[in-house]
């Protein structure tokens, strides 16, 4: 049996050579000028939108492709936050950072105890626990009274960042949205390499040993899904402060599918993947939106195709490839 | 003699576990042939890899001239082979008598079910009973009657005394015997071969996945030297 | 007007029956699923998508072919168990040595692009489908008035429930099921072509679903829609059961769906997620589920 998580290259963790680790700080380096001057030829919302997205595949991945747990109930903690910070920033008037650190918050908590519930059971019962209990969070947000039901809360203001940025500032915006992805991903690295995400390698890779060694795995599985809610929720209270408004689209299942369509499609295990695969599915859906053509039998079709095909993603066939191993990426499969 | 079973150069794998090195062996038709050898050596690997289990194969496999290799697991009990596994296998949700309709039949010369009843009385009387609820001597015996049913011309069975008591031991001899006399061909897996030499025509011996002797029973005498130093009984 | 719970009894009984109808569907579903995961070890997302399929097919049936409610009846799982099978061999199948959890994201796949093909021809909007002439109208029971319609619906489904029940623990086909189930290698080393075996499996939990669709489409819209929102309680059903056990699938349903019948009497607002919470008790108690055998 293949483990889902067995697809991780040497990008979570440590690199296979020193050529690799040159190679692959080079394209960070890179990819980050591009982002930085990205504002110039892209439109900063749809820029922002994808950042929002790559944020949470990346929080999902923490989770699927580092921990072997696959959470059909992500859209809850980015909606949920997206709803938390929504309304703090509008009914409330906090600033933005503490409207998105109330929706991180949030979703930690929700995370909590979602996560709780679910990590009673493991593989296909872990991920049909998370789907219901998402559901039950959408039926909630369906009837609550300040998620204001089907219309959502709207024209969220954007605010001061510190109460001295003005964020309604598109530049302004972007900025603040590109900080704190990467700050995630900083997050993310240092959980990854830190002894809690060693511990969890090892769960992921014989989990009868970790016990035996005397780990809680439970609680040890618990931290990482708390972590990737935390993330997902940071990208949701963004999202909600970028587009200025929360809806139920936004803990709907539909959306938990796109993040694992994401995640699956760049690379699960890999640290970079999920930006490349929610880079792709934004820029899909946006040049879909205009035409008439349905979305959703695209994404079944190539959820489809790559489970069949092309399981490793584009991150990792990149890596499997000869042009990936002669930059020194390890073929691991 | 005719030979029944040929292999030839079999080379097996676990994953990247090289564990079968080129097995050669024969066993001719009527034959019962032992194989004899410690823990670990590919006793039960060779069995399976013969079966078809484990498919990460190369090498010759010939049944009554018949090429099995490219064979499906699915096919290869109607070509004749019929397979008892170590762990017996018996359904835990399936009552005993489910458990020994089971197998399809394959050929026409297989035991009635009530010959079956006849020599393993035991088996009709619980035959309401869930599988796993016979001992464990009942069960191995409803693990071979349920292949006698079937037809099949090669019986393999993996270690069928492991675990027994010797009243039972000895019932499985002389049921093996009874095989013998209606003709069956037999090859075993057997770590007890005081018994296996009360019941055999023919011994190979293995280690580290390959054949390494092979003897008939007049000669263990001589053997034995070699056989204690070899398994270290 | 006789009160009970202090509720009109009519109103109970009515909302009981409606619970019973659901009870029926989350049955019919939480049992085909089983039946597929049993061997199979896939969870059938597209298991709503199926269901949807069987409204529509027996829909279509009816408007171009004149084919009414009772051949729909019978023909409706067949086409859709035929489909289903050819997914099985030609794709499915090729994930049975992988990780579970892909064969779950397969079938998630497949049930968004089912789904979407027909939100794309027919729309989101339901489209009615008359109950049959035979089945039409409703007696006065005296404490309240049956739809005839929706009786049968409950007692065609047991009766479609307890036969599947029979065919897998009573024949001989069900024997291959249950051993394959246990140990899918030595079955096939006795000449059973389980291959074959869990094709048809497949193909048979698909049906099951789109019998449980035919027999939804008068009662609700035939809309592309009807089954995702479904699917996903059927697994939070499936979760309280326990996959361990066909009967165990069939009790659960019934139970969970009198469970939300009753929450619609005295506490409306929960009825939607009331399954859910149910989910959640028996996981903190009862992980393995009511009639679970741990996997």
């Amino acid at each position: 049996m293949t483990d889902l998580s067995q697809s991780s290259t040497t990008d979570l963790g440590h690199q296979s050579s020193a050529r690799s680790s040159r190679t692959y700080a080079v394209f960070l380096m890179a990819g980050l000028a591009i982002l930085v001057v990205a504002p110039l030829f892209f439109y900063p919302i749809f820029l922002m939108k994808l950042l929002c997205f790559a944020l949470f595949a990346c929080a999902f991945n923490l989770l699927l492709g580092y921990t072997g747990l696959l959470s059909f109930g992500h859209a809850t903690f980015f909606g949920g936050a997206a709803y938390f910070t929504a309304h703090a920033v509008k009914v409330w008037g906090w600033t933005p950072e503490l409207g998105i650190l109330l929706g991180v918050a949030g979703a930690a908590g929700l995370g909590l105890v979602m996560g709780f519930v679910a990590i009673r059971r493991q593989g296909i019962y872990f991920a049909m626990i998370t789907l219901a209990l998402s559901q039950m969070f959408f039926f909630f947000c369906l009837q609550a009274g300040f998620t204001q039901g089907e219309d959502g809360i709207q024209q969220v203001p954007r605010g001061h960042l510190f109460g001295v940025i003005d964020l309604s500032v598109s530049t302004n915006m972007y900025y603040f949205v590109l900080s704190v992805f990467v700050i995630g991903l900083l997050i993310i690295w240092r959980f990854i390499n830190s002894p809690f995400g060693m511990i969890l390698k090892s769960i992921r890779e014989n989990e009868a040993r970790a016990t035996s060694l005397g780990y809680s795995v439970a609680r040890y599985k618990l931290g990482a899904f708390v972590m990737s809610a935390a993330l997902a929720g940071l990208a949701g209270g963004v999202k909600a402060l970028v587009f200025q408004f929360a809806t139920l689209t936004d803990v709907a299942w539909q959306m938990s599918g796109e993040v694992i369509l994401m995640t699956l499609l760049g690379g699960i295990g890999t640290l970079i993947g999920p930006i490349f695969g929610a880079g792709l599915v934004v820029t899909l859906q946006n040049y879909l939106a205009t035409s008439d053509f349905p979305v959703t039998i695209i994404t079944g079709v190539v959820f489809m195709v790559c489970v069949l095909l092309f399981r490793r993603g584009i991150i990792g066939e990149f890596y499997a490839s000869r042009l990936g191993r002669s930059l020194g990426f390890e073929h691991r499969h | 003699m005719k030979p029944l079973l040929e292999v030839r150069g079999l080379n097996a794998w676990y994953g990247e576990s090289h564990v079968l090195h080129g097995v050669d062996m024969t066993v001719g038709e009527g034959e019962m042939v032992t194989i004899l050898g410690r823990n670990g050596v590919g006793k039960t690997t060779t069995l399976r890899t013969i079966m078809g289990i484990l498919r990460e194969r190369k090498g010759q496999i010939m049944f009554d001239g018949r090429d099995m290799m490219g064979v499906p697991l699915h096919r290869t009990a109607h070509a004749g082979i019929g397979f008892v596994p170590e762990e017996r296998g018996i359904f835990a949700t399936l009552t005993v008598e489910e458990n020994l309709m089971l197998p399809p039949v394959v050929a026409g010369d297989g035991m009635s079910v009530n010959e079956i009843y006849d020599l393993f009385p035991n088996l009709q009387e619980r035959r309401q009973s869930p599988g796993t609820k016979l001992s464990g001597g009942e069960q191995q015996m409803l693990a071979i009657a349920r292949i006698l049913r079937t037809g099949v011309r090669l019986l393999i069975l993996d270690e069928p005394t492991e675990g027994l008591a010797p009243v039972i031991v000895q019932r499985i001899g002389e049921v093996l015997k009874k095989l013998k006399e209606r003709g069956i061909t037999v090859l075993l897996v057997e770590q007890n071969f005081r018994f296996a030499s009360r019941v055999a025509d023919r011994f190979y011996l293995m280690d580290h996945g390959q054949m390494v002797a092979d003897f008939p029973v007049r000669e263990l005498p001589e053997r034995m030297d070699m056989l204690h130093s070899v398994l270290g009984v | 007007m006789t009160m009970i719970f202090g509720i009109p009894v009519q109103a109970f009984l009515g909302q009981l029956l409606i619970g019973l109808i659901n009870g029926s569907f989350y049955a019919l579903l939480s049992l085909g699923l089983a039946v597929i995961f049993g061997l199979l070890r896939v969870i059938n997302f597209a298991h709503g998508a199926q269901y949807m399929l069987g409204a529509f097919v027996a829909l279509l049936l009816l408007q171009y072919f004149g084919i009414n409610y009772w051949l729909a009846l019978f023909l409706a799982p067949v086409i859709v168990g035929l489909l289903g099978a050819l997914i099985e061999r030609s794709m499915l199948s090729r994930l049975y040595k992988l990780d579970h959890l892909y064969g779950l994201l397969f079938t998630f796949g497949l049930a968004l692009t089912i789904e979407g093909t027909f939100r794309y021809l027919y729309g989101a909007a339901g489209q009615p489908y008359s109950v049959p002439s035979a089945l039409a109208g409703g007696t006065n029971l005296g404490f309240m008035f049956l739809p005839i319609y929706r009786g049968w619906v409950v007692v065609i489904s047991l009766i479609a429930c307890i036969g599947t029940w029979l065919l897998i623990e009573k024949t001989k086909l069900g024997s291959y099921l249950r051993a394959a189930t246990e140990n899918a290698v030595l079955v096939q080393a006795f000449g059973v072509n389980v291959p074959l075996l869990l094709t048809f499996t497949y193909g048979f939990g698909a049906a099951l679903a789109a019998f449980a669709g035919v027999l939804a489409a008068p009662i609700y819209q035939v809309s592309p829609l009807m089954g995702s929102n479904l699917i996903i309680v059927v697994f939070a059903v499936v979760v309280v059961g326990g996959m361990g056990s066909i009967m165990g699938a069939i009790i659960t349903g019934y139970m969970l769906g009198i469970a939300e019948g009753l929450t619609k009497v005295f506490y409306p607002e929960a009825s939607n997620i009331v399954i859910f919470v149910i989910m959640a008790i028996v996981l903190l108690i009862r992980p393995a589920g009511l009639f679970g055998r741990d996997a």
